[in-house]
């Protein structure tokens, strides 16, 4: 492990459900620029997690740290806000707009920043290009095939120049095929810009593409994966 | 794998001399085991001896004397009726990491703990393919390679997975028997 600050901590989370308990004291650490796949069986906590760390849902108990703050005792406006500027989130099922074409689904987060349209538009299209789906820009999600429609999510989720970005199995509806090109492109992207990313997946293929692997197991991490920097 | 088919393959393009062989399969196969020289060369003079392959004639453009090898009609058509046929899917594949389970629980040491170490191999391991194949520029025949190992490391650690699940039913069956 590294001696560096985390940028995103989580320690001893528990989290439930109704009677189900989803975290029983989960502990993971993100570094700044890092990929790090959560994975697990269905079941194993990983999207309670996911939405902890996003600040999305509060836990029962234990912290979640970000950048020095404690999100999970920030009043709901700053961690709405904090979300809207520095967090990026994509799901399974992309969850564009289906009314708005791909272009106005990527501006979107721009304009409700108060980008003016026509500078979002252009920015946009920036991001359409690096997830290679320009030329795609009309076409509502309907008319998109998934693995184009994953795209321009990452696209809307980038484009306000998140410092993290959550993906929630975004391959999960996906073909191998296009599976490998949504994250052959996330991954290509983030390391430009320098995001970190916390992937989750049940899929060790998908997690194959992140530098680290925690794994879920009824809601507790297990830190058995070998560390880049030890195997290297 | 059989060296002397995929000569016979290699060869199907047009007369050729070992070195060049040797270079070509190492290119189109390049996450396979590099062919020694030797070998193919030992290769070459048995599908001359079996009349799949002949000697086309040598070269000696500023180097040493090399001699040029061209398939023959029984050569084509043998490789044309192996590339054809079905390999037998494996049903009961040596399975080193289930052997060691086993004998983990006679030895009563812990499967578990050796499981949990030899799936963080396997994801190391996907890890360095994945970035081989993502780098820029890679050729797609070392993507497809890179793919075929991670499919199969990917089927281990799913049989891992279910069968760390069931350690506890696998110890109560092993120590009973």
């Amino acid at each position: 492990m590294s001696n560096e600050v985390p940028l995103l901590a989580a320690r001893a989370l528990t989290k439930a459900h109704g009677r189900t308990q989803a975290l029983r004291g989960a502990t993971v650490e993100l570094r700044a620029g890092e990929i790090l796949a959560v994975t697990g069986t269905s079941g194993s906590g990983k999207s309670t997690l996911l939405h902890c760390l996003a600040g999305i849902v509060r836990p029962d108990e234990g912290s979640v740290v970000y950048d020095g703050r404690r999100l999970d005792q920030l009043p709901e406006k700053q961690l709405s806000e904090l979300r809207r500027t520095e967090f990026g989130v994509v799901f399974q099922f992309g969850q564009l707009i289906p009314e708005l074409t791909a272009i106005d689904n990527v501006a979107l987060p721009l304009m409700l920043a108060g980008v003016r349209r026509t500078e979002a538009h252009k920015r946009a299209d920036e991001w359409l290009e690096r997830f290679g789906v320009r030329g795609q820009e009309e076409l509502r999600p309907g008319e998109m095939s998934g693995g184009q429609a994953q795209r321009v999510s990452m696209a809307r989720a980038l484009v306000t120049g998140p410092k993290v970005v959550f993906a929630d199995e975004p391959t999960g509806a996906l073909d191998s095929l296009a599976s490998e090109q949504v994250m052959t492109a996330l991954v290509h992207t983030v390391r430009e810009t320098g995001t970190t990313v916390l992937l989750i997946t049940h899929d060790h293929q998908v997690a194959a593409y992140a530098d680290r692997e925690a794994r879920l197991l009824d809601g507790v991490v297990r830190q058995d994966s070998v560390d880049l920097e030890v195997a290297q | 794998m059989s060296t002397r088919h995929i000569l016979l393959g290699l060869l199907a393009g047009g007369p050729s001399h070992g070195y060049d062989l040797k270079r070509r399969h190492d290119e189109r196969f390049p996450q396979a085991r590099p062919l020694a020289y030797g070998q193919v060369y030992t290769t070459l003079q048995r599908l001359v001896r079996d009349g799949l392959a002949e000697v086309d004639g040598t070269d000696s453009a500023g180097g040493p004397e090399r001699t040029r090898y061209r398939s023959t009609d029984e050569g084509a058509r043998e490789l044309a009726k192996w590339a054809g046929e079905i390999t037998p899917p494996a049903p009961f594949v040596t399975n080193e990491i289930f052997a060691k389970v086993v004998c983990a629980i006679l030895a009563s040491t812990e499967p578990a703990d050796y499981l949990r170490a030899q799936r963080a191999a396997h994801m190391e391991r996907m890890r360095q393919l994945t970035a081989v194949k993502t780098a820029t520029g890679t050729d797609l025949a070392t993507v497809l390679s890179a793919d075929y190992a991670l499919s199969h490391l990917d089927a281990d650690l799913r049989w891992m997975n279910t069968t760390a699940a069931r350690l506890t039913t696998l110890t109560a069956e092993v120590d009973a028997a």
